[in-house]
């Protein structure tokens, strides 16, 4: 079987000299249907947006986006497509995945025809150690519920945890409770609920009985927050006193507008808000309402994938667009940044996973519109909590 | 509708299948896993076709065993350290034999819409089973890291689906012969009596509720490998394989051949697979509205599927030939 | 409670024509389409954009059943099922066509929304009307069934076709109505139950089992069956889920085996 790998990595470097204009392919998978499937188009264009604003760097290489559809939180589809991308397409990359299972299912892939794969969001721990092929730009639970659950040891005594129970949930109620006992804080429960169609009214009626202090919610972002926070207030629970709060993706920029204000004053910790006061943010807000519209929002999607267009295109800039999978990874390894619109980033070189800061931020009015406020800087250039404890043992 | 014919001999045209697959692999090496999927789905279809087609259970609950014999090939995989495709394969056949027996049991003395439901029932407990296990399963975020051997010790599963396409093309083979066999002979002879007319076996003295049993349980024994074969071409098995969709899919592939014929599972998941491949990626709306209107026109005007309208244009061929030789006279 | 709204219509059409029609779902999603683009689109009010709904789906049913249903009545079971799973696919991708991925926004009249003080607990608001609801339904249709001639005329053309017809009852008409009816209170259920039971082009699948479970349970043809069995479920599904989370929607299907197995033909079925 070596003959096969060496076959092909001899026509990947073939393909890759063979063109006259240096052309790249990026094999590009998200989720444009199903559960939350309204995310791929953020993903597709902050990729896009960096590519066009990019230019001038990428030296006349030609950047080709295959994009595939993997309709949401299907391992198996992803796989598919990923090897259909690496086999039949050809592909230099890969790049993109809103799920976490749809990353893990693809990693032996990435592994076995060495295709470097850029992670643009999943965000559970240990995704990054099933491939040397694989870095994350985007976050890990862990990085927001961790700093979350200390913060919320010094405010509130008790806690209940809810999350869809999927990889990234698991991670979340782990790290925040972890965090919070440590602080002094108590779990007094903490519920699981399926990731597809669940019944919130029942799961907050429970919660509701249990008076914890504050309501630790993590589900995937977007539309199912809406239906969460429905919820929360039409069963009573914010009248009773308890707080809602979570890491960011349950306040996600792009659906505040239709969460209402029963989102407001929600606690979240996030490493990015369309509202951080940055000017590499301001700038990124600007571009993209100019080139999407008005009354368009980026969010930390959007910005995962804007930041991995970054790595891509210096890997491209530096290998004039001949990519050598190990060479690249090498590249993706030492990547530093001060200027990306969520603050400075970088990853780190012995996990290939990101280090960023996490920022407490607050459901707040802005001229008339919902926004997450960034209130204070919870943790500076924080590493995966889940490693860093993981390396202790 | 076929079914019983005296002639259990091989015929020369059956070879094309076969002839067909072979020459796949050599002229396209780069859609080989989707050649190994169709392999598994077509083997599927047979164990459907067989129940279906042949027996006339009419069931939305066939991915159960599907999915058990799928999950039990990879847990073995990949938690238990059973790594011998051959093995897994058995294992996977026992237990979804075992469902197919228990199950079968209960629910074959009910008959049409209760059956329906309960066998529905049935994939539906099996899904959320899977759900909740997630220590054992994987979960929602399914079981990565499958582990199969080298098949004799020598083939390794790789990328390009080689082996994973000859290797089910064997398997496929050998469920071939074994549906080929029993429907040839005075077995599915009693099978047809059961779907057309069950009151009147009844009446010849036919134990027809075991022979349901029997022939479900087999059919559930096939489903179970196919599921494995699945798990061990991608090394991988998600929730997808078990629920209402992959039922209903086998279903339309199944209607789209033609059932009741044993090469209508041949013919339905290639197109289905095939148009699939090729269109849904581009437009998933237009696909499921596709494959809808295009049920429906079958179901209104080419009951028989695919191979029934082949049948009737070679009769209507025959026929013009006939009428032409007789004025010719 | 709105699985009992949907579900009745289907047990009657099932019951009555006996017409394996998996595609119900169908017109409970248009029915909560309907809803939602009559209120955000020409901003009716709420009780209009229901009536609306109603109306709308058991006219487009009308349609159907007249184009494609009626030829399929002594088709056999497969080709039923297969023809209703053909509808449920075009429907779907219809649906995903006219309104994308989305769940249909819904946005209950204030008077619907929060919660009301009952027996010292608060239950939420427009659950409430919903069980008071589904409760007048449900006496409505007993008094149409049992006490009209109408109703008269429907149970015996469900008891016996061919007699019914003799009589001088035209089934034919009949049965349009009726489906016409059946479909229309899945409209209404679909848009009712918009609010917590989201509208999205997937809906007719995700929910085909809940229906399915409801009518086979209650038993066919009946019209108390489907009313017991949604309040069984939905009792147990709630209770199930606050106590015992870990186990969801595992013990509904068991249960519903094991009132199937005890009693094949429903709690309340009429066919023999």
């Amino acid at each position: 079987m070596r003959v096969e790998k060496a076959a092909l990595a001899a026509a990947l470097l073939l393909s890759a000299f063979a063109a006259s204009a240096q052309t790249v392919k990026i094999g590009f998978i998200t989720s444009y249907s199903g559960l939350n499937g309204n995310l791929g188009p953020y993903m597709e264009r902050a990729v896009r947006l960096y590519l066009k604003q990019h230019e001038k760097e990428l030296g006349g290489v030609k950047v080709e986006l295959l994009t595939r559809d993997d309709t949401g939180p299907n391992p198996d589809k992803a796989r598919q497509l990923a090897q259909e991308l690496v086999v039949r397409d050809k592909v230099n990359l890969l790049a993109g995945v809103i799920f976490t299972p749809n990353a893990m299912a693809m990693a032996p892939i990435a592994s076995e025809a060495k295709v470097p794969f850029v992670i643009m969001n999943a965000g559970t721990a240990v995704i990054t150690t099933r491939s040397p092929y694989m870095v994350r730009t985007s976050f890990t639970l862990w990085q927001s519920s961790y700093p979350l659950g200390e913060w919320a040891a010094k405010k509130f005594k008790t806690a209940y945890t809810l999350v869809s129970d999927f990889g990234p949930g698991h991670d979340s109620e782990e790290a925040f409770g972890k965090a919070f006992s440590a602080g002094g804080g108590k779990i007094v429960g903490s519920v699981r609920a399926p990731l597809q169609n669940p019944d919130w009214a029942a799961y907050m009626q429970r919660v509701k009985d249990a008076k914890p202090d504050a309501l630790m919610v993590f589900i995937p972002a977007g539309k199912t927050a809406t239906a969460v926070m429905k919820n929360f207030s039409e069963l009573g629970l914010d009248k009773a006193g308890i707080k809602l709060i979570g890491p960011g993706d349950i306040t996600t920029d792009e659906e505040l507008p239709n969460m209402g204000d029963v989102a407001l004053g929600v606690i979240t910790v996030h490493h990015y808000s369309a509202a951080g006061d940055r000017p590499a943010n301001r700038e990124f807000v600007a571009a993209w309402k100019k080139e999407y519209g008005q009354s368009e929002t980026p969010n930390f999607v959007a910005v995962g994938a804007y930041d991995g267009a970054a790595i891509i295109v210096e890997a491209i800039r530096q290998q004039k667009g001949r990519l050598d999978p190990d060479k690249t990874m090498q590249i993706f390894r030492q990547w530093k940044s001060a200027d990306s619109p969520r603050g400075p980033i970088s990853i780190d070189p012995e996990t290939r996973d990101i280090v960023q800061n996490e920022y407490l931020r607050e459901v707040r009015k802005v001229n008339g519109q919902l926004a997450n406020v960034e209130l204070e800087t919870l943790a500076t250039a924080l590493k995966d909590p889940w490693k860093e404890l993981q390396k202790k043992k | 509708m076929s079914g019983y014919t005296s002639n259990p001999r091989i015929r020369p045209q059956e070879s094309l299948p076969w002839i067909i697959a072979i020459a796949a692999f050599f002229l396209l090496p780069e859609y080989l896993s989707l050649g190994a999927r169709i392999l598994v789905y077509i083997l599927f279809a047979l164990s459907l076709d067989l129940i279906l087609g042949y027996a006339g259970i009419i069931t939305l609950g066939h991915s159960a065993f599907f999915g058990l014999g799928a999950y039990t090939a990879g847990i073995l995989g990949a938690k238990y350290g059973v790594t011998d495709p051959f093995l897994q394969l058995i294992a996977a056949a026992a237990a979804a034999a075992l469902l197919g027996i228990s199950t079968g049991a209960v629910i074959l003395r009910t008959k049409a819409l209760t059956l329906l439901m309960l066998t529905l029932a049935i994939t539906s407990i099996v899904l959320e089973i899977a759900n909740k296990a997630s220590w054992l399963t994987g979960g929602a975020d399914g079981l990565s890291g499958v582990q199969v051997a080298p098949v004799l010790g020598l083939f390794k599963f790789d990328l390009f689906g080689r082996t994973a396409f000859i290797y089910c093309l064997v398997a496929l083979f050998f469920g071939w012969l074994l549906v080929r066999r029993l429907i040839y002979s005075p077995f599915g002879a009693m099978l047809t009596g059961i779907r057309e007319n069950t009151a009147r076996m009844h009446a010849v003295g036919a134990p027809v509720y075991w022979r349901l049993v029997l022939v479900y349980t087999l059919s559930a024994t096939m489903a179970g490998v196919a599921g494995a074969l699945l798990t061990q071409v991608n090394q991988f098995v998600g929730l997808n394989v078990l629920g209402l969709e992959p039922s209903g899919d086998l279903l339309v592939m199944l209607i789209l051949g033609g059932v009741g014929r044993l090469y209508g599972a041949f013919v339905g998941p290639v197109v289905y697979l095939v148009a699939q491949d090729y269109l849904a990626k581009q437009y998933p709306e237009y696909w499921y509205f596709g494959i809808g209107v295009l049920l429906i026109v079958v179901v209104l005007f080419a009951r028989g599927g695919i191979l029934g309208l082949f049948d009737k244009w070679l009769q209507a061929l025959s026929r013009q030939r006939s009428s032409a030789r007789a004025s010719a006279r | 409670m709105i699985l009992y709204v949907i579900s009745v219509g289907l047990s009657v059409t099932m019951g009555l024509m006996g017409f394996i029609n998996l595609a119900h779902g169908v017109f409970a999603m248009a029915g909560g389409f309907i809803l939602s683009t009559a209120m955000t689109r020409l901003g009716l009010p709420f009780p209009l954009a229901v009536l609306a709904a109603f109306v709308v789906v058991s006219a487009g049913s009308i349609v159907l059943e007249r184009l494609l249903y009626s030829r399929l009545y002594a088709a056999g079971d497969l080709a039923q099922v297969l023809f209703s799973i053909g509808l449920i696919l075009i429907s779907m991708a219809v649906a995903r066509l006219i309104y994308g991925n989305l769940a249909a926004p819904v946005f209950l009249p204030d008077y619907l929304r929060g919660q009301v003080h009952i027996l010292g607990r608060d239950f939420p608001t427009y659950r409430v009307f919903l069980i008071v609801f589904s409760s007048l339904l449900i006496a409505a249709l007993w008094f149409g069934v049992e006490r009209t001639r109408w109703g008269a005329m429907v149970r015996a053309a469900v008891d016996n076709r061919g007699m019914a017809q003799s009589v001088g009852i035209n089934t034919r008409q009949l049965f349009m109505a009726t489906f016409a009816l059946g479909s229309g209170l899945a409209g209404l259920g679909g848009a009712l139950g918009a609010d917590i039971l989201p509208v999205q082009w997937s809906y007719p699948f995700e929910h085909l089992v809940y229906f399915l479970i409801v009518v086979a349970v209650g038993g066919l043809g009946s019209l108390r069956g489907p009313f017991v069995a949604a309040l069984l479920i939905g009792v147990a599904d709630t209770a199930c889920k606050y106590w015992i989370p870990e186990f969801g929607a595992f013990l509904i299907y068991v249960a519903t085996m094991a009132i199937l197995l005890w009693r094949p033909m429903g709690l309340f079925g009429v066919r023999a």
